[in-house]
């Protein structure tokens, strides 16, 4: 993919969060009030690292049992977590490295600067990663996180959500969100959510209940597919080529 | 109505709707080091060590930038990850470098140990940044340019606004170079640091 005939779709800053959002506080003094400097697409904006299956390690993926004492497990209502990772063309998106991370069943960080009354899970870290397959499946296992309280001068509480980071194959691909869970009556009422000003796109960032990837008696899944940016070359006018 | 019983094994529909359109960013909040630098924030015991260099760090002049991120009251901001991505020092970035570093959560200060990049294209050497934290709704694209190695010639020197190029370079100090980074201007803006919309 890193080659020098691919242009990036331009992202759609009317899709993507309001970077000045007064209501999630944080933003007031972090977001920039210049204008973003378009600039020509350079050769490393469309490359990037590429971390394959050699970085991970037998338990990364599974969030249940990977900081847990020998035969422990973290404590919640365990899940999996699927989906595929494609492009705005709706190309799979193979071996590229997910990192997820998270709060505890009871809505609690393992971080010093977290707080909250909530006790910490001492069989839970938080952290996994995965690398998607060479369809764009993706896929690890962890415990469902508990929504928690912030610091944001009102009553405000997070919605049960996983943070994920996607790498793709350029840096201009980049990608940092958060996924949350249908039906969670939080997600209504979290100014983070609502930096995102579209209801189809905080939609898109809704993962579904997947009764048919759920194990009975075991586990319940949860499919969330995500999407990178595309490349505005299509197939037929760059044919001879191939792309 | 759909009958229950057809929904206890129901395959899940995706939640991507046609035409694609890229996931919407959301902020990497205050704790993105659990998931991205767990051993730098005492999450041990997972991964062996943090991810923060993409292999080994390549043949060529070994450098050292440092640096803090300032906040809109000029504050320092201690929780930012940030990850570059340049040429090696032949210009090639099919062996490019990618970085991770987190700023020091007591001091606030960035160090990024790399190569000098050749120059790609006949542009300047150069340097990718891009910069997470809470506050950022979506993350930030910025380069560093050197003060001793600048070709006015580059191909995005001419599309910074001039009064705002110095923010994109980097000062040569005992030691290595020195960049830091506003994420937020005074209101005439000209010391915000230019990012790009690449
Ligand atoms: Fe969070």
């Amino acid at each position: 993919m890193s080659n020098t005939n691919i242009r990036y779709t331009p992202r759609d800053r009317d899709w993507h969060p309001e970077p000045d959002f007064p209501e999630y506080r944080s933003t007031i003094l972090r977001s920039p009030k210049q204008k973003l400097v378009v600039v020509p697409e350079m050769m490393a904006d469309k490359t990037g690292p590429a971390f394959g299956q050699n970085v991970l390690g037998e338990f990364d993926n599974d969030m249940i049992v990977n900081f847990a004492q020998s035969g422990e497990k973290a404590i919640g209502e365990q899940i999996i977590v699927h989906g595929k990772i494609v492009d705005e063309n709706g190309r799979a998106v193979p071996n590229t490295l997910v990192e997820v991370w998270q709060a505890n069943a009871g809505g609690r960080y393992r971080h010093k600067n977290d707080n909250y009354q909530a006790p910490l899970d001492s069989n839970f870290g938080g952290c996994g990663r995965c690398v998607s397959d060479a369809d764009g499946n993706y896929s690890f296992r962890t415990i469902k996180p508990g929504p928690y309280p912030w610091p944001n001068g009102g009553n405000d509480w997070r919605p049960a959500h996983i943070h994920f980071s996607i790498f793709g194959s350029g840096f201009s691909q980049r990608l940092i969100s958060q996924m949350y869970f249908e039906g969670d009556p939080h997600i209504q009422i979290c100014p983070i959510v609502h930096t995102i000003g579209d209801p189809r796109a905080v939609d898109q960032l809704t993962a579904r209940l997947d009764m048919s990837n759920s194990k009975p008696l075991d586990i319940l899944a949860y499919r969330f597919d995500i999407a990178i940016r595309g490349t505005n070359s299509t197939y037929f006018e760059n044919k001879p080529e191939g792309n | 109505m759909v009958d229950f019983r057809s929904l206890r094994n129901a395959e899940a529909q995706s939640n991507l709707d046609f035409p694609i359109k890229e996931s919407p960013s959301q902020t990497a909040g205050p704790y993105v080091h659990i998931g991205c630098l767990p051993n730098f924030v005492g999450v041990n015991g997972v991964y062996p060590k943090d991810l923060t260099i993409n292999g080994a760090l390549p043949d060529g002049d070994k450098i050292t930038i440092k640096g803090f991120v300032y906040d809109g009251d000029g504050a320092i901001a201690k929780d930012i990850m940030i990850e570059s991505w340049q040429a090696n020092s032949a210009g090639d970035l099919k062996n490019g470098i990618w970085r991770r570093m987190p700023t020091d959560l007591e001091t606030g200060e960035f160090k990024l140990e790399t190569i000098m990049p050749g120059s790609v294209d006949g542009n300047s050497p150069y340097i990718n940044l891009w910069i997470v934290a809470r506050g950022i709704n979506i993350g930030l694209n910025t380069r560093i340019y050197f003060e001793d190695n600048l070709d006015e010639k580059d191909m995005v020197w001419k599309h910074v606004p001039k009064e705002r190029q110095f923010t994109l370079i980097a000062k040569r100090v005992e030691g290595g170079y020195k960049f830091d980074i506003r994420l937020q201007g005074s209101l005439e803006g000209e010391d915000e640091t230019v990012f790009f919309d690449i």
